[in-house]
């Protein structure tokens, strides 16, 4: 079976005064077709770079190297590739919907534009299915939102504007960025519950990037931990948040105050800060703030090794 | 009760045709740390702003330290400034970024201890640094050399530097690292223990706000819909406004409650605030987002009613809810 999306060896950098700044670092991942995968960080871990060298969005001073092939065919290294798939089969959201949309132009004119624009439909076509969109996205009256400028929705009904804009001509992979992170706890579960269910609708794809493992955890399949450029743990999302094997993401699943902690009592906390981008590293990253490490993880950097239901980075992994 | 260290009575705030807090009444005792909950636009940040007298409320009352803050003089308002302190949720963009940092901190102890000398401020400014886990030489440095979490205990040094008796945390942590969340919420923790002052957290993080308060209050469409012992909100809420929220809390796999069984989206969470402008006066605010409204929720405003000892709901129905327990389950 082919990936839907299969990345190799991938590493992004950003040139600044004549140093490279290594943000992601030789990462490889395969998704199955219509999987759906979360992808937890913190910022700076890469996460977020990672996909925008996959749409060909990095900025002007970003340099990608490795290879990301979409339904087998490479979209790094060709751009003309990319730019069939991107917007079209190929979908990305972001966390700010009101960035993402135009001010000035109505709802109806940008959701019609794609359609026009990817499948050569007429506006009037266009609008139609726009409007069907928007109903099934479960925006109430939409014939008149049809009329607004992005200003005149919510921050929730903006987020449900993209996820019909991004849904417009049937992607089968949606790579979604922080989508909840600016919205209310009420919200982001409507919001959650949509993707799931437009995801098993449309039958695609999905990679949910978020800082937060527990927005991931209700409805990804599969969880990869990144910290400091490269993937350091995945595995299925149940046996992740069971027993997860490196000490980054047990400490993250720990430090999280649950509706359950033993109130005003402190933390159990993650010393320390994530390196910063650049710094040079032939060590374990994770190691100045780790419980377990010992002297190897400060001179060897553990490689991804697999595990019984997924894969791991680390030297003195958590025992099962 | 007149040990209070904070009085609200009646407080309203208007802005345009909107009222944006609708006779709020609380009080706040010395050394208790009260969480403030709500969505976006539903008037926590406005209360924050309308204590520290930010905004000019409309009707109402302001009492701190058996002071009408309404009434000060900003000569005697900036007195009050040193026992009334507030820290943002963007660390960055509430620094100076031209000033380093240390001199940052150093500002209060110049406005209210002049006769301090310039050695003696720095020893100051170097003691609280490390008293919020930062080294001394840190304050030779600018906003933009640290992380959001250093900024962040920077905004809490200098909140702390005069022993304020209240601090007052506008979402603290909402843009930080998960990681350094925890570290962040130990240190206030830690420094309320040695300092002993009150804290009024305002975050939409339903499992930090439990963590740290020890009464948390609910507002929705600029009322207080319920107020509550921590966990006891969390544990049997009266009001449907906070079932919903409490529902909504993201839950790890396994670990937590299993909300409504697989993950769902509680009924009722469906639909936004009300539109602050007059229609949601006439009865309750939430009624048309909530599965148990009946006729009278459109003809009146449910007056907050304690209905348990410490426990005060604005809802019609609360007696219901709590004569019938586990009716109210979503």
């Amino acid at each position: 079976m082919i990936p839907i999306l299969q990345i190799e060896a991938l590493s992004v950098g950003f040139l600044n005064s004549g140093a490279m700044n290594q943000a992601v670092d030789q990462v490889s991942l395969r998704l199955a077709p219509s999987e759906c995968v979360g992808i937890v960080g913190e910022s700076g871990s890469g996460k977020t770079q990672m996909f925008m060298a996959a749409m060909g969005l990095l900025a002007k001073n970003a340099v990608a190297r490795g290879s990301v092939r979409f339904e087998g065919q490479e979209i790094l290294a060709q751009k003309s590739a990319l730019r069939r798939v991107r917007g079209s089969k190929l979908a990305m959201i972001f966390q700010d919907p009101l960035t993402s949309l135009t001010p000035h132009l109505k709802i109806g004119v940008q959701l019609a534009e794609v359609l026009v624009h990817h499948n050569g439909v007429s506006w009037h076509e266009a609008r139609y299915i726009a409007l069907r969109m928007l109903d099934q996205v479960q925006i109430p009256e939409p014939k008149r939102r049809l009329h607004e400028y992005p200003h005149e929705l919510s921050g929730g009904m903006r987020q449900r504007v993209m996820i019909a804009m991004s849904l417009l001509c049937r992607p089968s992979l949606l790579i979604a960025d922080e989508p909840t992170t600016a919205l209310d706890v009420t919200v982001q579960a409507q919001i959650i519950e949509l993707l799931r269910a437009v995801r098993e609708e449309f039958a695609m794809g999905l990679v949910l990037i978020s800082h937060d493992l527990a927005v991931v955890g209700g409805l990804a399949q599969r969880i990869l931990v990144m910290y400091a450029g490269r993937i350091v743990e995945s595995a299925p999302a149940e046996e992740l948040f069971r027993h997860p094997r490196h000490p980054y993401t047990a400490a993250l699943l720990k430090c999280i105050p649950s509706v359950f902690s033993a109130p005003r009592t402190r933390l159990p906390s993650l010393a320390g800060q994530p390196p910063r981008i650049g710094e040079k590293l032939d060590a374990c990253a994770f190691a100045p703030r780790c419980p377990r490490a010992a002297e190897r993880c400060r001179r060897e950097r553990p490689q991804l090794q697999v595990a019984a239901a997924g894969e791991f980075a680390c030297h003195y992994p958590e025992e099962l | 009760m007149s040990t209070a260290l904070l009085r609200v009575q009646d407080l309203t705030v208007v802005f345009g045709a909107r009222q944006a807090l609708r006779g709020i009444n609380f009080e706040l005792a010395c050394g208790e740390t009260l969480g403030l909950v709500g969505e976006s636009g539903s008037g926590k940040s406005t209360l924050a702003r309308a204590i520290l007298g930010l905004v000019r409320p409309a009707r109402g009352r302001v009492e701190f330290l058996q002071q009408n803050l309404l009434a000060c003089t900003s000569m005697q308002m900036r007195e009050v400034r040193r026992d009334l302190q507030i820290v943002f949720q963007d660390p960055l963009s509430s620094l100076n970024p031209r000033m380093l940092v240390g001199n940052a901190i150093a500002e209060p102890l110049i406005i209210f201890e002049p006769a301090l000398d310039a050695l003696a401020r720095r020893q100051r400014v170097g003691a609280m640094l490390e008293r919020v886990g930062l080294a001394a030489a840190m304050a030779d440095r600018y906003p933009h050399e640290l992380s959001g979490g250093q900024c962040q205990r920077i905004g809490i040094a200098r909140a702390m530097i005069m022993n304020p008796k209240l601090l007052i945390c506008d979402e603290p942590v909402s843009a930080l690292d998960v990681s350094i969340q925890g570290q962040i919420v130990n240190l206030l923790l830690d420094l309320q223990r040695d300092a002993g002052m009150a804290m009024l957290f305002i975050s939409h993080n339903l499992a930090i706000v439990r963590h740290l308060s020890h009464r948390v209050l609910v507002i929705y469409g600029g009322r207080i819909v319920e107020v509550a012992p921590s966990v006891t909100l969390f544990d049997s809420p009266l009001h449907p406004y906070t079932q919903v929220l409490l529902a909504a809390i993201p839950a790890i796999f396994g670990s937590e409650r299993a909300h409504t069984g697989d993950g769902r989206a509680p009924a009722g969470a469906a639909g936004v605030l009300p539109d602050a402008a007059g229609e949601a006066d006439i009865g309750c605010a939430f009624r048309h987002r909530c599965r148990f409204a009946v006729a009278v929720c459109a003809n009146s405003v449910p007056p907050l009613t304690q209905i348990a000892p410490g426990h005060w709901a604005a809802c019609h129905r609360a007696r219901d809810w709590q004569s019938n327990a586990g009716a109210l389950s979503l």
